[in-house]
């Protein structure tokens, strides 16, 4: 029993791989070739795919407009977390179970109920179809996520931490982050990571907010599949290419999603 | 930890404070305003008062997509659940597994989502993709585009692929933080596979199983963008959740008034759900 215990994670990353296999696998097979052989692995191999992906400014800017969003919108998110959290571990102040709970609630959301009312709201004030407004329409729900896995690594280190250095005549502002923030260096990396993935993968909202100049690479491979006809190869190619960022971030997290998971009650 | 009353902890919160009221209360008073009203165009507006909420509530098809909800959200928990578990039991605890599981566990979740529902249509397509050639190889009729039954397993199949490893990851997390003292009181006591799990881990994880499953909850019940992109909905209304249905009502028919009344009668049915939730797994926090 014991020997053959390997088996059900094996099996199970097999099950993960292989959807993930047939899309790049197609990615290096042309539209006719997809649409009138099947075939394990691609009998004509090509790159043409990712050529067109790559020359063409329609195609790269969505990545580009993606990664800029997903960017802001991390660093947005874990800058008004930080004090927040701070305050939810530290401190006991008016309001402070249903105010947590409030911002709870946002991650419940449904983003289809804000779809609509965002679409208004942003174009009254002129951010439609910008960065920003995608960025800030995602705080929605990666704010109040960074604020409770951040406020679960702060409740782990002891207070004595801060009373220690306010002894030894350190200032709010340099314990803060000459002490406190290194000491939870760990924990901002999981709620960045966290933070990356939500806004990464979102797309209903990213893609009511933006017509143009600001549409993310999911939204570019629905409306090209719409307007010229379905190109499966170029969609695969595309596809394939979302995966990467993640599997770069997941990289770099490796040795802490774990930790994070088990402290920060993601 | 005891914390110290200070009022001017305000402070630290108001950025937060503001940034999520401006995205989520002006949108919601939105939603509110348009539930009791009617919509001509130009802003004008007519009260309807309780009207839509009453016109969804009795509706054939509200009932229809809130049916089909619950029966998704309540099956793909049925699986995922058992399934994390069973298979963050049997995860390298150290050595090289440990990161290549990690890591490979984790792809699927850092996939956008309608990219996960393109990646499925062209992996369970009947003539092209490689699961429903497969299944049809082997004799079955497997047809997720014209069978309602297809499209009801794949879509389960593709949130079971897509969101097991979540549970996977907390589940482990969960594991990893049992001491070793316990395991070897367990063997020492000479205590079954069966009850080691029963007594010793499944207590331990119960904290993070809250979590997973307050979490999948939230996530399966505002499912939309990847089977809106496998199947659309269809065929028919068949895998139409309440997203789609929403979403379809609001952006694709523009029936303003009724969507908003649907769009904060099912707010109200998530919020209900988690808030006791929450109050259950604070209550466990505060006992242990």
């Amino acid at each position: 029993m014991k020997k053959y215990k390997w088996l059900v994670p094996t099996l199970y990353i097999i099950f993960l791989m292989l959807p993930i296999y047939w899309l790049i696998n197609m990615s290096f097979k042309t539209t006719t070739e997809i649409i009138n052989t099947y075939s394990l692995w691609p009998q004509k191999f090509t790159t043409e795919n990712y050529v067109k992906i790559f020359t063409d400014s329609t195609w790269y800017m969505g990545y580009v407009n993606s990664i800029t969003y997903t960017v802001f919108n991390t660093v947005i998110s874990v800058a008004a977390a930080l004090p927040a959290a701070y305050a939810f571990s530290r401190y006991k102040f008016l309001g402070d179970k249903h105010l947590f709970f409030w911002l709870l609630t946002n991650r419940m959301a449904p983003p289809a109920v804000f779809a609509l009312p965002f679409f208004q709201f942003y174009s009254s004030v002129n951010l439609f179809d910008t960065h920003i407004a995608v960025a800030l329409s995602h705080c929605l729900f990666n704010i109040p996520l960074a604020v409770w896995i951040l406020e679960g690594f702060m409740s782990a280190v002891p207070k004595e931490l801060d009373e220690t250095a306010y002894v030894d005549g350190y200032s709010f502002g340099r314990f803060f982050f000459k002490i406190f923030v290194p000491t939870i260096a760990a924990g901002i990396g999981i709620t960045m990571f966290f933070c990356f993935m939500f806004s990464w993968v979102e797309l209903l909202l990213a893609k009511t907010l933006t017509a143009t100049a600001a549409k993310p690479i999911a939204a570019t491979m629905t409306r090209t599949a719409s307007t010229s006809g379905y190109e499966l190869g170029l969609l695969a190619a595309a596809g394939t290419l979302t995966i990467i960022p993640g599997a770069i971030v997941i990289y770099f997290v490796k040795n802490y999603i774990a930790k994070g998971f088990a402290m920060g009650r993601v | 930890m005891n914390k110290t009353i200070n009022q001017k902890a305000w402070f630290f919160v108001i950025p937060v404070f503001v940034l999520v009221a401006f995205n989520a209360a002006i949108p919601l008073m939105t939603v509110v305003n348009y539930s009791f009203q009617e919509t001509f165009g130009n802003n004008v507006f007519a009260w309807e008062g309780t009207r839509w909420f009453k016109q969804i509530l009795l509706s054939e098809r509200f009932h229809a997509a809130l049916g089909r909800q619950i029966a998704f959200t309540f099956i793909i928990l049925l699986i995922q659940i058992p399934l994390g578990i069973g298979i963050a039991l049997t995860m390298p605890k150290k050595g090289w597994g440990v990161p290549v599981c990690l890591i490979l566990m984790s792809m699927p979740l850092l996939i956008p989502w309608n990219v996960v529902g393109a990646m499925w249509n062209i992996f369970a397509l009947p003539d092209i993709g490689f699961l429903g050639h497969s299944l049809n190889g082997l004799g079955f009729d497997y047809n997720f585009t014209q069978q309602p039954g297809d499209a009801w397993f794949t879509t389960i199949l593709m949130d079971v692929w897509h969101w097991t490893s979540l549970v996977v990851l907390l589940s482990y997390a969960g594991l990893n933080s049992i001491q070793p003292a316990y395991y070897q009181a367990a063997e020492i006591d000479g205590a079954s596979r069966w009850a080691t799990f029963r007594y010793i881990e499944l207590p331990k994880m119960k904290k993070v199983l809250t979590l997973a499953i307050l979490l999948r909850f939230m996530d399966s019940f505002m499912i939309y963008t990847e089977p809106f992109v496998l199947t659309g909905g269809g065929p028919g209304n068949t895998t139409a959740f309440l997203s789609i249905d929403l979403v379809k009502m609001a952006l694709g028919q523009f029936d303003l008034g009724p969507a908003a009344a649907m769009s904060l009668i099912y707010f109200f049915i998530v919020l209900l759900v988690c808030w006791v939730f929450y109050n259950l797994m604070m209550k466990n926090e505060a006992k242990s």
